[in-house]
Protein backbone atom coordinates (compact mmCIF):
# COMPACT_ATOMS: atom_id res chain seq x y z
CA UNK A 1 0.00 0.00 0.00
CA UNK A 2 1.51 3.37 -0.94
CA UNK A 3 2.28 5.81 1.89
CA UNK A 4 -0.40 8.30 0.84
CA UNK A 5 -3.05 5.60 1.13
CA UNK A 6 -1.79 4.62 4.60
CA UNK A 7 -2.04 8.29 5.55
CA UNK A 8 -5.60 8.35 4.25
CA UNK A 9 -6.48 5.30 6.41
CA UNK A 10 -5.02 7.00 9.47
CA UNK A 11 -6.89 10.21 8.66
CA UNK A 12 -10.30 8.59 8.21
CA UNK A 13 -9.99 6.46 11.35
CA UNK A 14 -8.85 9.49 13.36
CA UNK A 15 -11.94 11.35 12.14
CA UNK A 16 -14.09 8.66 13.73
CA UNK A 17 -12.20 8.94 17.02
CA UNK A 18 -12.68 12.72 16.90
CA UNK A 19 -16.39 12.31 16.24
CA UNK A 20 -16.98 10.05 19.23
CA UNK A 21 -14.69 11.84 21.68
CA UNK A 22 -16.00 15.34 20.93
CA UNK A 23 -19.67 14.40 21.31
CA UNK A 24 -18.78 13.38 24.87
CA UNK A 25 -17.53 16.83 25.80
CA UNK A 26 -19.90 18.63 28.17
CA UNK A 27 -21.35 21.86 26.67
CA UNK A 28 -20.22 23.78 29.76
CA UNK A 29 -16.63 23.22 28.63
CA UNK A 30 -17.03 24.21 25.00
CA UNK A 31 -14.89 27.34 25.36
CA UNK A 32 -12.03 25.39 27.00
CA UNK A 33 -12.51 22.81 24.23
CA UNK A 34 -11.94 25.45 21.56
CA UNK A 35 -8.89 26.74 23.45
CA UNK A 36 -7.48 23.25 23.96
CA UNK A 37 -7.96 22.22 20.33
CA UNK A 38 -6.29 25.50 19.50
CA UNK A 39 -3.30 24.50 21.59
CA UNK A 40 -3.04 21.02 20.13
CA UNK A 41 -3.43 22.25 16.56
CA UNK A 42 -0.15 23.95 17.41
CA UNK A 43 1.14 20.47 16.52
CA UNK A 44 2.04 22.06 13.17
CA UNK A 45 5.13 23.03 15.17
CA UNK A 46 6.42 19.57 14.26
CA UNK A 47 6.27 20.56 10.59
CA UNK A 48 7.83 23.92 11.42
CA UNK A 49 10.74 22.23 13.22
CA UNK A 50 11.34 19.99 10.21
CA UNK A 51 11.44 23.00 7.89
CA UNK A 52 13.61 25.18 10.13
CA UNK A 53 16.03 22.41 11.11
CA UNK A 54 16.41 20.55 7.82
CA UNK A 55 19.99 19.99 6.77
CA UNK A 56 19.24 21.04 3.20
CA UNK A 57 17.39 24.21 4.24
CA UNK A 58 18.60 27.41 2.57
CA UNK A 59 18.47 30.77 4.34
CA UNK A 60 15.01 31.59 2.95
CA UNK A 61 13.60 28.27 4.17
CA UNK A 62 15.25 28.79 7.56
CA UNK A 63 13.63 32.20 7.98
CA UNK A 64 10.25 30.86 6.89
CA UNK A 65 10.78 27.99 9.33
CA UNK A 66 11.64 30.41 12.11
CA UNK A 67 8.37 32.30 11.72
CA UNK A 68 6.41 29.06 11.52
CA UNK A 69 8.05 27.86 14.75
CA UNK A 70 7.32 31.22 16.38
CA UNK A 71 3.62 31.27 15.44
CA UNK A 72 3.08 27.62 16.34
CA UNK A 73 4.76 28.03 19.73
CA UNK A 74 2.59 31.05 20.55
CA UNK A 75 -0.33 28.71 19.96
CA UNK A 76 1.08 25.89 22.03
CA UNK A 77 2.03 28.00 25.03
CA UNK A 78 -0.88 30.44 24.80
CA UNK A 79 -3.44 27.71 24.16
CA UNK A 80 -2.47 25.34 26.97
CA UNK A 81 -2.00 28.14 29.52
CA UNK A 82 -5.27 29.87 28.80
CA UNK A 83 -7.09 26.51 28.90
CA UNK A 84 -5.51 25.84 32.26
CA UNK A 85 -6.54 29.26 33.51
CA UNK A 86 -10.13 28.71 32.45
CA UNK A 87 -10.39 25.19 33.84
CA UNK A 88 -9.02 26.34 37.18
CA UNK A 89 -12.09 28.56 37.50
CA UNK A 90 -14.60 25.73 37.17
CA UNK A 91 -15.28 24.83 40.77
CA UNK A 92 -17.92 22.90 42.61
CA UNK A 93 -19.87 24.58 45.37
CA UNK A 94 -17.54 25.42 48.28
CA UNK A 95 -18.29 23.64 51.49
CA UNK A 96 -19.56 26.24 53.87
CA UNK B 1 21.39 11.81 21.34
CA UNK B 2 19.63 10.83 18.17
CA UNK B 3 16.70 8.45 18.03
CA UNK B 4 15.79 6.18 15.14
CA UNK B 5 12.82 6.81 12.86
CA UNK B 6 11.01 3.86 14.45
CA UNK B 7 11.46 5.14 17.98
CA UNK B 8 10.25 8.53 16.79
CA UNK B 9 7.16 6.99 15.21
CA UNK B 10 6.35 5.18 18.47
CA UNK B 11 6.77 8.41 20.44
CA UNK B 12 4.34 10.08 18.01
CA UNK B 13 1.85 7.28 18.63
CA UNK B 14 2.02 7.81 22.40
CA UNK B 15 1.67 11.53 21.81
CA UNK B 16 -1.47 10.99 19.69
CA UNK B 17 -2.99 8.85 22.47
CA UNK B 18 -2.22 11.57 25.02
CA UNK B 19 -4.05 14.11 22.83
CA UNK B 20 -7.09 11.85 22.64
CA UNK B 21 -7.10 11.55 26.44
CA UNK B 22 -6.72 15.33 26.67
CA UNK B 23 -9.98 15.83 24.75
CA UNK B 24 -11.63 12.98 26.62
CA UNK B 25 -10.82 14.82 29.88
CA UNK B 26 -13.23 17.59 28.91
CA UNK B 27 -16.14 15.20 29.42
CA UNK B 28 -16.47 16.62 32.93
CA UNK B 29 -15.08 19.67 34.75
CA UNK B 30 -13.54 17.44 37.43
CA UNK B 31 -11.31 15.60 34.94
CA UNK B 32 -10.69 18.54 32.61
CA UNK B 33 -7.49 19.91 34.13
CA UNK B 34 -5.89 16.48 34.10
CA UNK B 35 -6.86 16.31 30.43
CA UNK B 36 -5.07 19.57 29.74
CA UNK B 37 -1.92 18.17 31.36
CA UNK B 38 -2.15 15.11 29.09
CA UNK B 39 -2.27 17.53 26.18
CA UNK B 40 0.84 19.36 27.38
CA UNK B 41 2.65 16.04 27.85
CA UNK B 42 1.64 14.95 24.36
CA UNK B 43 2.96 18.16 22.86
CA UNK B 44 6.23 18.00 24.81
CA UNK B 45 6.76 14.41 23.69
CA UNK B 46 6.00 15.24 20.04
CA UNK B 47 8.39 18.20 20.00
CA UNK B 48 11.10 16.25 21.86
CA UNK B 49 10.85 13.30 19.49
CA UNK B 50 11.03 15.59 16.47
CA UNK B 51 14.09 17.45 17.74
CA UNK B 52 15.90 14.20 18.54
CA UNK B 53 15.14 12.70 15.12
CA UNK B 54 17.72 12.64 12.35
CA UNK B 55 15.89 15.18 10.18
CA UNK B 56 16.49 18.17 12.44
CA UNK B 57 20.12 19.21 12.16
CA UNK B 58 20.34 22.87 13.10
CA UNK B 59 18.83 24.36 16.21
CA UNK B 60 19.56 28.10 16.19
CA UNK B 61 16.36 29.31 14.50
CA UNK B 62 14.32 26.74 16.39
CA UNK B 63 15.47 27.81 19.84
CA UNK B 64 14.93 31.47 18.97
CA UNK B 65 11.44 30.77 17.58
CA UNK B 66 10.30 28.64 20.50
CA UNK B 67 11.70 31.08 23.08
CA UNK B 68 10.00 34.09 21.50
CA UNK B 69 6.76 32.14 21.00
CA UNK B 70 6.80 30.96 24.61
CA UNK B 71 7.14 34.50 25.92
CA UNK B 72 4.43 35.95 23.65
CA UNK B 73 2.05 33.02 24.27
CA UNK B 74 2.50 33.14 28.03
CA UNK B 75 1.94 36.89 28.19
CA UNK B 76 -1.18 36.65 25.99
CA UNK B 77 -2.64 33.79 28.00
CA UNK B 78 -2.04 35.33 31.40
CA UNK B 79 -3.19 38.86 30.53
CA UNK B 80 -6.35 38.16 28.53
CA UNK B 81 -9.68 39.06 30.10
CA UNK B 82 -12.26 36.28 30.13
CA UNK B 83 -14.67 38.47 28.16
CA UNK B 84 -11.99 38.81 25.46
CA UNK B 85 -11.59 35.05 25.10
CA UNK B 86 -13.28 34.93 21.66
CA UNK B 87 -10.74 37.45 20.33
CA UNK B 88 -7.80 35.49 21.71
CA UNK B 89 -9.12 32.29 20.19
CA UNK B 90 -9.57 34.00 16.81
CA UNK B 91 -6.02 35.34 16.99
CA UNK B 92 -4.62 31.90 17.84
CA UNK B 93 -6.55 30.35 14.95
CA UNK B 94 -4.95 32.84 12.59
CA UNK B 95 -1.49 31.82 13.86
CA UNK B 96 -2.14 28.13 13.15
CA UNK B 97 -3.34 29.05 9.67
CA UNK B 98 -0.28 31.16 8.94
CA UNK B 99 2.08 28.54 10.41
CA UNK B 100 0.52 25.91 8.12
CA UNK B 101 1.06 28.16 5.09
CA UNK B 102 4.69 28.79 6.07
CA UNK B 103 5.38 25.12 6.73
CA UNK B 104 3.99 24.23 3.31
CA UNK B 105 6.07 26.93 1.56
CA UNK B 106 9.19 25.94 3.49
CA UNK B 107 8.64 22.27 2.71
CA UNK B 108 8.23 23.16 -0.96
CA UNK B 109 11.57 24.99 -0.93
CA UNK B 110 13.42 22.18 0.81
CA UNK B 111 11.91 19.47 -1.39
CA UNK B 112 12.43 21.48 -4.59
CA UNK B 113 16.09 21.91 -3.70
CA UNK B 114 16.45 18.19 -3.04
CA UNK B 115 14.59 17.42 -6.30
CA UNK B 116 11.89 15.44 -4.50
CA UNK B 117 8.77 17.13 -5.91
CA UNK B 118 5.96 15.01 -7.34
CA UNK B 119 2.32 15.76 -8.26
CA UNK B 120 0.86 14.08 -5.16
CA UNK B 121 3.14 16.06 -2.86
CA UNK B 122 2.36 19.29 -4.67
CA UNK B 123 -1.36 18.59 -4.37
CA UNK B 124 -0.95 18.10 -0.63
CA UNK B 125 1.14 21.27 -0.39
CA UNK B 126 -1.56 23.23 -2.20
CA UNK B 127 -4.23 21.90 0.15
CA UNK B 128 -2.14 22.94 3.17
CA UNK B 129 -1.54 26.41 1.76
CA UNK B 130 -5.14 27.07 0.70
CA UNK B 131 -6.75 25.84 3.95
CA UNK B 132 -4.10 27.57 6.04
CA UNK B 133 -4.47 30.87 4.17
CA UNK B 134 -8.27 30.86 4.44
CA UNK B 135 -7.97 30.09 8.15
CA UNK B 136 -5.53 32.96 8.56
CA UNK B 137 -7.35 35.77 6.82
CA UNK B 138 -10.78 34.53 7.98
CA UNK B 139 -9.58 34.54 11.60
CA UNK B 140 -8.08 38.00 11.21
CA UNK B 141 -11.50 39.29 10.09
CA UNK B 142 -13.23 37.43 12.93
CA UNK B 143 -10.75 38.99 15.36
CA UNK B 144 -11.40 42.46 13.95
CA UNK B 145 -15.17 42.02 14.28
CA UNK B 146 -14.94 40.70 17.84
CA UNK B 147 -12.50 43.40 18.91
CA UNK B 148 -14.69 46.07 17.33
CA UNK B 149 -11.95 47.13 14.88
CA UNK B 150 -14.34 46.53 12.01
CA UNK B 151 -18.12 46.64 12.05
CA UNK B 152 -19.78 43.56 13.43
CA UNK B 153 -22.68 44.01 11.05
CA UNK B 154 -22.86 41.66 8.10
CA UNK B 155 -21.23 43.25 5.04
CA UNK B 156 -23.25 42.24 2.03
CA UNK B 157 -22.78 43.34 -1.54
CA UNK B 158 -24.17 42.28 -4.86
CA UNK B 159 -22.50 39.35 -6.57
CA UNK B 160 -20.85 38.23 -3.35
CA UNK B 161 -21.54 34.54 -3.83
CA UNK B 162 -20.50 34.78 -7.46
CA UNK B 163 -17.22 36.42 -6.45
CA UNK B 164 -16.51 33.72 -3.87
CA UNK B 165 -17.34 30.97 -6.34
CA UNK B 166 -15.04 32.47 -8.97
CA UNK B 167 -12.22 32.98 -6.47
CA UNK B 168 -12.55 29.39 -5.24
CA UNK B 169 -12.61 28.00 -8.79
CA UNK B 170 -9.54 30.00 -9.86
CA UNK B 171 -7.68 28.96 -6.70
CA UNK B 172 -8.35 25.28 -7.38
CA UNK B 173 -7.39 25.68 -11.05
CA UNK B 174 -4.09 27.28 -10.02
CA UNK B 175 -3.45 24.44 -7.57
CA UNK B 176 -3.93 21.89 -10.34
CA UNK B 177 -1.76 23.89 -12.73
CA UNK B 178 0.95 24.10 -10.07
CA UNK B 179 0.77 20.35 -9.46
CA UNK B 180 1.19 19.61 -13.15
CA UNK B 181 3.80 22.21 -14.09
CA UNK B 182 5.67 23.12 -10.87
CA UNK B 183 5.10 26.76 -11.84
CA UNK B 184 6.19 28.96 -8.94
CA UNK B 185 3.94 31.76 -10.21
CA UNK B 186 0.89 29.54 -9.94
CA UNK B 187 1.93 28.73 -6.37
CA UNK B 188 2.32 32.38 -5.39
CA UNK B 189 -0.92 33.45 -7.08
CA UNK B 190 -2.82 30.56 -5.49
CA UNK B 191 -1.53 31.54 -2.05
CA UNK B 192 -2.57 35.16 -2.50
CA UNK B 193 -6.03 34.23 -3.80
CA UNK B 194 -6.58 31.89 -0.84
CA UNK B 195 -5.86 34.80 1.53
CA UNK B 196 -8.39 36.94 -0.34
CA UNK B 197 -10.94 34.11 -0.22
CA UNK B 198 -10.68 33.84 3.59
CA UNK B 199 -11.43 37.55 3.74
CA UNK B 200 -14.43 37.51 1.42
CA UNK B 201 -15.90 34.39 3.06
CA UNK B 202 -15.97 35.79 6.61
CA UNK B 203 -16.64 39.52 6.04
CA UNK B 204 -20.38 39.03 5.29
CA UNK B 205 -21.05 37.24 8.58
CA UNK B 206 -22.59 39.20 11.46
CA UNK B 207 -21.41 39.49 15.06
CA UNK B 208 -23.94 37.23 16.74
CA UNK B 209 -23.12 34.40 14.33
CA UNK B 210 -19.62 34.42 15.79
CA UNK B 211 -20.13 31.19 17.78
CA UNK B 212 -20.51 29.38 14.46
CA UNK B 213 -17.61 31.21 12.82
CA UNK B 214 -15.24 30.60 15.72
CA UNK B 215 -16.14 26.91 15.60
CA UNK B 216 -15.77 26.80 11.83
CA UNK B 217 -12.34 28.43 11.88
CA UNK B 218 -11.39 26.07 14.70
CA UNK B 219 -12.30 23.25 12.35
CA UNK B 220 -10.32 24.78 9.45
CA UNK B 221 -7.22 25.11 11.63
CA UNK B 222 -7.50 21.36 12.28
CA UNK B 223 -7.83 20.52 8.59
CA UNK B 224 -4.84 22.78 7.89
CA UNK B 225 -2.78 20.74 10.38
CA UNK B 226 -4.01 17.49 8.79
CA UNK B 227 -3.07 18.73 5.30
CA UNK B 228 0.40 19.58 6.63
CA UNK B 229 0.56 16.02 7.97
CA UNK B 230 -0.18 14.61 4.51
CA UNK B 231 2.55 16.82 3.02
CA UNK B 232 5.14 15.64 5.50
CA UNK B 233 3.90 12.05 5.63
CA UNK B 234 3.51 12.57 9.37
CA UNK B 235 0.73 10.49 10.96
CA UNK B 236 0.72 12.46 14.21
CA UNK B 237 -0.21 15.66 12.41
CA UNK B 238 -2.87 13.81 10.46
CA UNK B 239 -4.44 12.35 13.61
CA UNK B 240 -4.36 15.60 15.58
CA UNK B 241 -5.63 17.57 12.59
CA UNK B 242 -8.57 15.20 12.22
CA UNK B 243 -9.39 15.44 15.95
CA UNK B 244 -9.33 19.23 15.90
CA UNK B 245 -11.11 19.42 12.56
CA UNK B 246 -13.94 17.26 13.81
CA UNK B 247 -14.12 19.12 17.10
CA UNK B 248 -14.73 22.39 15.28
CA UNK B 249 -17.15 20.78 12.84
CA UNK B 250 -19.25 19.27 15.63
CA UNK B 251 -19.29 22.57 17.53
CA UNK B 252 -20.43 24.36 14.35
CA UNK B 253 -23.21 21.81 13.98
CA UNK B 254 -24.31 22.21 17.62
CA UNK B 255 -24.34 26.00 17.27
CA UNK B 256 -26.34 25.89 14.02
CA UNK B 257 -28.82 23.43 15.52
CA UNK B 258 -29.30 25.77 18.47
CA UNK B 259 -30.29 28.53 16.04
CA UNK B 260 -32.36 26.24 13.83
CA UNK B 261 -30.31 27.29 10.84
CA UNK B 262 -28.16 25.37 8.42
CA UNK B 263 -24.44 26.03 8.17
CA UNK B 264 -25.06 27.14 4.57
CA UNK B 265 -27.53 29.72 5.84
CA UNK B 266 -25.04 31.06 8.40
CA UNK B 267 -22.13 31.22 5.97
CA UNK B 268 -24.05 32.67 3.03
CA UNK B 269 -27.06 34.14 4.80
CA UNK B 270 -25.90 37.51 6.10
CA UNK B 271 -28.56 37.14 8.78
CA UNK B 272 -29.66 39.96 11.04
CA UNK B 273 -30.11 43.68 10.78
CA UNK B 274 -33.47 43.67 9.04
CA UNK B 275 -36.47 44.48 11.18
CA UNK B 276 -39.38 42.24 10.37
CA UNK B 277 -42.25 44.19 11.85
CA UNK B 278 -45.91 43.56 11.39
CA UNK B 279 -46.37 39.85 12.03
CA UNK B 280 -49.83 39.62 13.53
CA UNK B 281 -48.96 38.31 16.99
CA UNK B 282 -46.46 41.08 17.58
CA UNK B 283 -48.90 43.72 16.44
CA UNK B 284 -51.52 42.50 18.88
CA UNK B 285 -49.06 42.33 21.72
CA UNK B 286 -47.65 45.76 20.99
CA UNK B 287 -51.03 47.32 21.67
CA UNK B 288 -50.94 45.89 25.15
CA UNK B 289 -47.66 47.68 25.81
CA UNK B 290 -44.93 46.46 28.10
CA UNK B 291 -44.64 46.77 31.84
CA UNK B 292 -41.65 48.50 33.33
CA UNK B 293 -40.56 47.50 36.82
CA UNK B 294 -38.08 48.75 39.39
CA UNK B 295 -35.28 46.86 41.09
CA UNK B 296 -37.37 46.76 44.27
CA UNK B 297 -40.29 45.06 42.48
CA UNK B 298 -38.02 42.27 41.33
CA UNK B 299 -36.38 41.88 44.72
CA UNK B 300 -39.82 41.69 46.38
CA UNK B 301 -40.64 38.55 44.40
CA UNK B 302 -37.15 37.09 44.39
CA UNK B 303 -36.37 37.07 48.07
CA UNK B 304 -39.46 35.07 49.03
CA UNK B 305 -39.23 32.77 46.04
CA UNK B 306 -38.57 29.06 46.22
CA UNK B 307 -36.68 29.00 42.97
CA UNK B 308 -35.09 31.70 40.82
CA UNK B 309 -33.56 30.99 37.42
CA UNK B 310 -31.12 33.50 35.97
CA UNK B 311 -30.72 33.58 32.17
CA UNK B 312 -27.50 35.30 31.12
CA UNK B 313 -26.79 36.46 27.58
CA UNK B 314 -24.25 38.52 25.69
CA UNK B 315 -25.52 41.64 27.50
CA UNK B 316 -24.16 40.19 30.74
CA UNK B 317 -20.74 39.79 29.14
CA UNK B 318 -20.73 43.33 27.75
CA UNK B 319 -21.75 44.82 31.10
CA UNK B 320 -19.44 42.48 33.08
CA UNK B 321 -22.38 41.73 35.35
CA UNK B 322 -21.25 38.22 36.35
CA UNK B 323 -19.63 39.27 39.62
CA UNK B 324 -22.75 41.12 40.75
CA UNK B 325 -24.74 38.00 39.87
CA UNK B 326 -22.49 35.92 42.11
CA UNK B 327 -23.29 38.25 45.03
CA UNK B 328 -26.97 38.08 44.16
CA UNK B 329 -26.72 34.30 44.16
CA UNK B 330 -25.16 34.22 47.63
CA UNK B 331 -27.64 36.68 49.15
CA UNK B 332 -30.60 34.77 47.75
CA UNK B 333 -29.21 31.41 48.88
CA UNK B 334 -28.76 32.83 52.40
CA UNK B 335 -32.50 33.47 52.33
CA UNK B 336 -33.17 29.88 51.32
CA UNK B 337 -33.91 30.57 47.67
CA UNK B 338 -32.80 27.96 45.16
CA UNK B 339 -30.90 29.77 42.37
CA UNK B 340 -29.94 28.24 39.03
CA UNK B 341 -28.46 29.57 35.82
CA UNK B 342 -29.84 28.61 32.40
CA UNK B 343 -27.51 28.66 29.41
CA UNK B 344 -28.61 28.63 25.78
CA UNK B 345 -26.00 27.02 23.49
CA UNK B 346 -25.51 30.19 21.41
CA UNK B 347 -25.49 32.69 24.27
CA UNK B 348 -22.42 34.92 23.89
CA UNK B 349 -19.83 35.11 21.15
CA UNK B 350 -18.35 31.61 21.30
CA UNK B 351 -19.49 28.16 22.38
CA UNK B 352 -19.63 27.93 26.18
CA UNK B 353 -18.82 31.65 26.60
CA UNK B 354 -21.35 32.16 29.44
CA UNK B 355 -20.10 29.15 31.40
CA UNK B 356 -16.58 30.55 31.48
CA UNK B 357 -17.74 34.00 32.60
CA UNK B 358 -19.88 32.52 35.38
CA UNK B 359 -17.00 30.27 36.42
CA UNK B 360 -14.77 33.35 36.48
CA UNK B 361 -17.14 34.93 38.99
CA UNK B 362 -16.79 31.79 41.17
CA UNK B 363 -20.31 30.61 40.48
CA UNK B 364 -20.19 26.82 41.07
CA UNK B 365 -20.69 24.86 37.85
CA UNK B 366 -23.34 22.61 39.40
CA UNK B 367 -25.62 25.68 39.52
CA UNK B 368 -25.24 26.22 35.79
CA UNK B 369 -27.52 24.13 33.59
CA UNK B 370 -27.89 23.61 29.85
CA UNK B 371 -31.11 24.35 27.97
CA UNK B 372 -32.46 20.80 27.85
CA UNK B 373 -31.80 20.20 31.54
CA UNK B 374 -33.42 23.38 32.78
CA UNK B 375 -36.38 23.88 30.45
CA UNK B 376 -38.76 21.56 32.35
CA UNK B 377 -38.08 23.57 35.54
CA UNK B 378 -39.30 26.98 34.36
CA UNK B 379 -42.98 26.08 34.89
CA UNK B 380 -42.34 25.58 38.63
CA UNK B 381 -40.06 28.61 38.96
CA UNK B 382 -41.20 31.71 40.83
CA UNK B 383 -38.91 34.23 39.17
CA UNK B 384 -36.90 34.06 35.95
CA UNK B 385 -34.37 36.88 35.68
CA UNK B 386 -33.13 37.52 32.13
CA UNK B 387 -29.82 39.37 32.06
CA UNK B 388 -28.93 40.61 28.59
CA UNK B 389 -30.44 37.71 26.63
CA UNK B 390 -33.13 38.28 24.02
CA UNK B 391 -33.81 36.06 21.02
CA UNK B 392 -33.15 32.85 22.96
CA UNK B 393 -36.12 33.63 25.24
CA UNK B 394 -38.59 34.63 22.51
CA UNK B 395 -41.72 32.45 22.63
CA UNK B 396 -42.41 33.45 19.01
CA UNK B 397 -39.92 30.72 18.11
CA UNK B 398 -42.58 28.26 19.25
CA UNK B 399 -45.86 30.02 18.58
CA UNK B 400 -45.49 32.19 15.49
CA UNK B 401 -44.78 30.26 12.27
CA UNK B 402 -44.30 33.55 10.41
CA UNK B 403 -41.40 34.59 12.66
CA UNK B 404 -37.90 34.39 11.16
CA UNK B 405 -36.74 32.57 14.29
CA UNK B 406 -39.62 30.06 14.25
CA UNK B 407 -38.35 26.59 15.14
CA UNK B 408 -35.30 27.77 17.03
CA UNK B 409 -34.99 25.95 20.38
CA UNK B 410 -35.49 28.50 23.19
CA UNK B 411 -35.33 28.69 26.96
CA UNK B 412 -38.90 28.40 28.29
CA UNK B 413 -38.55 31.57 30.34
CA UNK B 414 -42.12 32.55 29.42
CA UNK B 415 -43.49 29.74 31.59
CA UNK B 416 -42.07 31.09 34.86
CA UNK B 417 -44.58 32.71 37.26
CA UNK B 418 -42.80 36.04 37.08
CA UNK B 419 -40.26 37.14 34.50
CA UNK B 420 -37.96 40.13 34.92
CA UNK B 421 -35.86 41.19 31.96
CA UNK B 422 -32.93 43.56 32.40
CA UNK B 423 -32.57 45.54 29.19
CA UNK B 424 -30.98 48.77 28.14
CA UNK B 425 -33.66 49.80 25.67
CA UNK B 426 -36.60 48.43 23.70
CA UNK B 427 -34.37 47.66 20.73
CA UNK B 428 -35.02 44.20 19.30
CA UNK B 429 -32.35 41.51 19.58
CA UNK B 430 -29.82 40.49 17.00
CA UNK B 431 -32.32 38.72 14.77
CA UNK B 432 -34.27 41.99 14.52
CA UNK B 433 -37.37 40.18 15.76
CA UNK B 434 -39.61 41.63 18.47
CA UNK B 435 -39.60 39.51 21.60
CA UNK B 436 -43.17 38.41 22.42
CA UNK B 437 -42.05 37.59 25.94
CA UNK B 438 -42.06 41.28 26.87
CA UNK B 439 -45.77 41.61 26.15
CA UNK B 440 -46.82 38.75 28.39
CA UNK B 441 -48.72 39.55 31.58
CA UNK B 442 -46.14 37.83 33.79
CA UNK B 443 -43.21 39.76 32.32
CA UNK B 444 -41.78 43.11 33.38
CA UNK B 445 -38.78 44.98 32.06
CA UNK B 446 -36.16 46.67 34.18
CA UNK B 447 -34.42 49.25 32.04
CA UNK B 448 -30.75 49.87 32.70
CA UNK B 449 -27.21 48.52 32.38
CA UNK B 450 -27.08 44.86 33.46
CA UNK B 451 -24.29 45.44 35.95
CA UNK B 452 -25.90 48.52 37.53
CA UNK B 453 -29.24 46.77 37.91
CA UNK B 454 -27.70 43.62 39.41
CA UNK B 455 -25.63 45.70 41.81
CA UNK B 456 -28.79 47.61 42.72
CA UNK B 457 -30.46 44.30 43.55
CA UNK B 458 -27.51 43.30 45.72
CA UNK B 459 -27.63 46.61 47.60
CA UNK B 460 -31.37 46.30 48.10
CA UNK B 461 -31.02 42.77 49.46
CA UNK B 462 -28.18 43.78 51.77
CA UNK B 463 -30.38 46.55 53.10
CA UNK B 464 -32.71 43.82 54.32
CA UNK B 465 -35.17 43.87 51.47
CA UNK B 466 -38.67 44.89 52.34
Amino acid sequence: MPDTLVALYVFVLACFIGYFVIWGVTPALHTPLVALTNAISGIVIVGALLVAGAESAGTAAEIIGFFAVLLASINVFGGFLVTNRMLAMFKKKDKK
Amino acid sequence: MEISANTQALAYLVSAILFIFALKGLTHPSSARRGNYYGMAGMALAVGATLMGSEVQSYGFIIAGVAAGAVIGTVLASRVQMTAMPQLVAALHSFVGMAAVLVALGTYMNKAQAGLLNPVLMGELSAGIVIGAITFSGSVIAFGKLQGLISGAPVIFKGQHMLNAVLAAVTVALAIYFGLTESVWALVLMTLLAFVLGFTLIIPIGGADMPVIISMLNSYSGWAAAATGFTLGNNLLIIVGALVGFSGAILSYIMCRAMNRSIINVVFGGFGGETEAGSSAVAQAAEKGVKAASVEDAIYWMEDANRVIIVPGYGMAVAQAQHALKELLELLEDRGVEVKFAIHPVAGRMPGHMNVLLAEADIPYDHVLEMDEINPEFATTDVALVVGANDVTNPAAKTDPSSPIYGMPILDVAKAHNVYVIKRSMRPGYSGVENLLYYQDNCSLIFGDAKDVCEGMVTALKGGGH
